[in-house]
């Protein structure tokens, strides 16, 4: 089969690798249909994830056709339509029994890894680094679904593809976030990033009853779709004016009631931040540029929530704990965990609530992944999401 | 969730029991401890000492004039070779602290002669290149095969002299490996998925294979370091349904070992914690143990690997694999041509 392949630092190529087969008796094979790029395949793209191999297939947002399930899978079939959650999950052990399939104590076979990094192991992850299991991804033309009977969701025939794609990932992912602030009547939600997730995480805000929401990104025409898209009630441009003083302004001066950091480890900002995190990450002094999240937790306001959906890997710098502590904010933050989100929000979106095809700008075929890799981490040509279709 | 410890402190001879509250049991376990002679000591800390220094000031040197010492001793002066260099100037640095501290000599000792192992292998390898200086790098050579009789004389005393890390092994027999996971299944099934000793090759990754003999007694053939293979009798030496098996081999044995698990109900219904104490003597000692580990072969992490497979046999029915861990080593994360063979199903675990 065809597969996009991670050869190095920003270079990955399509090329052909065998067929997937079963190795366990509760694995699917899926021949996928759709398949998109995640902004954190981006981080393992510019090299800042540890534990890749050369050869290794990304990507963990897909779906497509059941062609073979394993023996102990009862709940699918050959032919059925699926869209399959990122994270792995058992479904049995302690975590998953808590609706915290993204901290599933079973699926990742290299969680003697993660361990290290991290002191215990999540869940494992489909194309995404060895840390997370070292199990192939989904930018390809079939995939092995461990936990068949677990995670994959059959897509009613009527849903195309581009509506149902986003409930493996991002759609999920932005409304975890969303619903991590515990929104109640007259709440004001900051999020930084109006790539993909954020998009999702603004309009996830507001179908879940925000008065407002502010959108925080560089890119003109990414805070349009916030506001004409997904319903951002405000946008801030950070190269043009001062976050935390149009967020007091915006707020009568309390300070958003909670804070989504939808941007993550490679964040930009302002001149003499940015270089001093650049500088400390190219120096491996620290792994991710925490850039939004400091702006986040000092924005808030007292008593608030911080939001943490973009992707982290390892060590930050200047993290204001005090402002945290002394504050009474709350830090809450997790993989999504996916299979708790996909029924609920496949029907928000049969009801009509959301579209969520609205954040694709690029449709393009799997040969042409390389190319939407470089589209992609760019922002050329408009970009704000890429689906690849095989 | 899973917690380990690899003991290394002086004459803990009760280790087994202490944290899990059983002492009573621990009397046949633990290892009497012999009394040391003592007169090597202070010739081994001198040394040690020595040593120390010594190491210190080739690290910094490695560290200061990576390019200089990589002439010096006839390697090509390229950036990989000057990165090496660093590394190794790093450790070294690193060893002689160690060694100048005092806290566990024993152990930096027996690093050192582990370094000098490296060392030869990148002289080695240096050896068959066609781009370097084939007197020098024998000149270095020898030099590290002079320390390395210093490095392993220093171990050896420091060893037989009853302070630190080495010392603790040669008596009590080897390396002792403690870990625990909690499994989401009552004890009644991890015992006996357990008790059934041709059941542990499913999850022990170690284990060729594991035949009972009568009720107390069965044979056991691991894969060891470097391709070799060990065997040998094991017998039970204490059996309680449900809540503790422990066994030893038997006196013939190769690589003499003993093991130990308690099933212990976990707090709120959170299911079972399962206790592995394993105690071995390496083959080759200490060196044996400190060179398997230089080729990944770390039993704590072993262990480790061990216990979360058992976990998964009994909480979803099968070891589970990624297209990359079917695989020994290294592996991209993509399907291969061929699969090597897996394991049916567990049948006692849950459907």
């Amino acid at each position: 089969m065809r597969a996009l392949c991670w050869e190095g630092k920003r270079n990955v190529r399509v090329e052909n690798v065998p067929d997937p087969k079963i190795l366990n008796s509760r694995d699917a094979i899926v021949r996928i249909t759709s398949t998109a790029i995640c902004g954190s395949d981006l981080h393992l793209y510019n090299g800042f994830v540890p534990s890749m191999e050369k050869g290794d297939i990304l990507g963990h947002e897909f779906m497509g056709e059941v062609v073979e399930v394993g023996r102990a899978v009862k709940n699918l079939a050959v032919g059925d339509r699926v869209v399959v959650p990122f994270p792995i999950a058992c479904g049995s052990c302690a975590m998953c029994s808590r609706d915290l399939f993204s901290l599933c104590e079973n699926s990742n076979p290299n969680s003697w890894m993660a361990s290290k990094l991290w002191g215990h192991s999540p869940a494992g992850i489909f194309g995404y680094s060895h840390l997370t299991g070292g199990y192939a991804g989904g930018q390809a033309e079939y995939a092995r679904v461990p936990f068949a009977d677990v995670g994959p969701l059959k897509v009613p025939e009527s849903m195309p593809d581009d509506q149902a794609l986003f409930l493996s990932d991002i759609f999920p992912t932005g409304y975890m976030g969303a619903e991590m602030c515990d929104i109640s009547a007259g709440d004001v939600i900051a999020v930084w990033g109006a790539g993909p997730v954020g998009q999702f995480a603004i309009a996830s805000a507001k179908l879940l009853g925000a008065e407002r929401v502010i959108a925080i990104d560089r890119f003109p025409y990414r805070l349009r779709m916030a506001m004409e898209r997904a319903g951002a009630t405000d946008i801030i441009n950070y190269e043009e004016t001062s976050v935390l003083e149009t967020l007091n302004e915006l707020t009568g001066g309390r300070g958003p009631d909670a804070c989504i950091d939808a941007v993550g480890m490679e964040a930009h900002g302002h001149a003499a931040m940015n270089a001093y995190d650049r500088a400390k990450q190219a120096l491996m002094l620290e792994t991710d540029r925490p850039l939004a999240l400091r702006e986040a937790v000092l924005a808030c306001r007292n008593g608030g929530t911080v939001s943490v959906i973009g992707v982290y890997g390892g060590f930050i710098d200047k993290f204001p704990m005090g402002s945290v502590m002394n504050r009474s904010l709350t830090i809450k933050t997790g993989q999504c965990h996916v299979q708790r989100y996909m029924k609920p929000l496949l029907e928000r979106i049969q009801k009509g609530e959301i579209d969520p095809s609205f954040v694709i700008t690029h449709r393009m075929q799997l040969d042409e992944a390389p190319e939407g890799y470089d589209i992609f981490l760019n922002k050329r040509d408009g970009c704000e999401k890429v689906v690849l279709k095989t | 969730m899973t917690t380990a410890t690899q003991d290394t402190r002086a004459g803990d001879a009760s280790f087994a029991g202490k944290p899990l509250g059983n002492s009573g049991r621990d009397a046949g376990w633990a290892r009497e401890r012999e009394t040391g002679h003592r007169s090597g000591r202070g010739d081994g800390e001198r040394l040690a000492r020595a040593l120390g220094l010594f190491s210190i000031g080739l690290g910094l040197a490695q560290v200061l004039t990576p390019r200089g010492v990589t002439r010096a001793v006839g390697l090509e002066d390229d950036e990989g070779n000057r990165k090496t260099m660093l590394a190794i100037g790093l450790r070294e640095m690193a060893t002689g602290v160690g060694l100048l501290t005092r806290q566990h000599p024993t152990t930096f000792a027996w690093g050192r002669v582990a370094g000098d192992v490296m060392d030869l292998a990148v002289l080695g390898r240096a050896f068959r290149s066609d781009r370097t200086d084939k007197n020098r790098v024998g000149a270095a050579t020898a030099a590290v095969l002079g320390v390395m009789v210093l490095d392993v004389i220093a171990g050896q005393k420091l060893s037989h002299s009853g302070n630190g890390v080495g010392a603790e092994r040669r008596r009590q027999g080897g390396i002792k490996v403690k870990k625990s996971i909690t499994i989401n299944q009552p004890p009644e099934k991890a015992y006996s998925l357990w008790r059934n000793f041709e059941n542990l090759p499913r999850f022990m990754a170690h284990l060729e294979s594991v035949r009972v003999m009568d009720d107390r007694r069965s044979y056991w053939k691991a894969k060891a370091p470097l391709g070799a293979t060990v065997e040998w009798t094991a017998e039970i030496t204490e059996d309680l349904p449900n809540d503790l098996i422990e066994w030893r081999s038997t006196e013939d044995a190769d690589v003499p070992n003993s093991g130990r698990v308690r099933f212990v109900p976990a707090p709120g219904g959170r299911g079972t914690e399962v206790h592995v104490e394993l105690e071995y003597d390496p083959p080759g000692g200490v060196i044996g143990a400190t060179i398997a580990k230089l080729f990944g072969e770390e039993p704590s992490q072993q262990v480790d690997g061990d216990l979360r497979r058992f976990k998964q046999v009994l909480e979803v029915g099968e070891v589970v694999h990624s297209d990359a861990s079917v695989h020994r080593g290294l592996h991209p994360a993509r399907p291969s041509a061929e699969t090597p063979p897996l394991a049916p199903r567990y049948d006692g675990a849950p459907s």
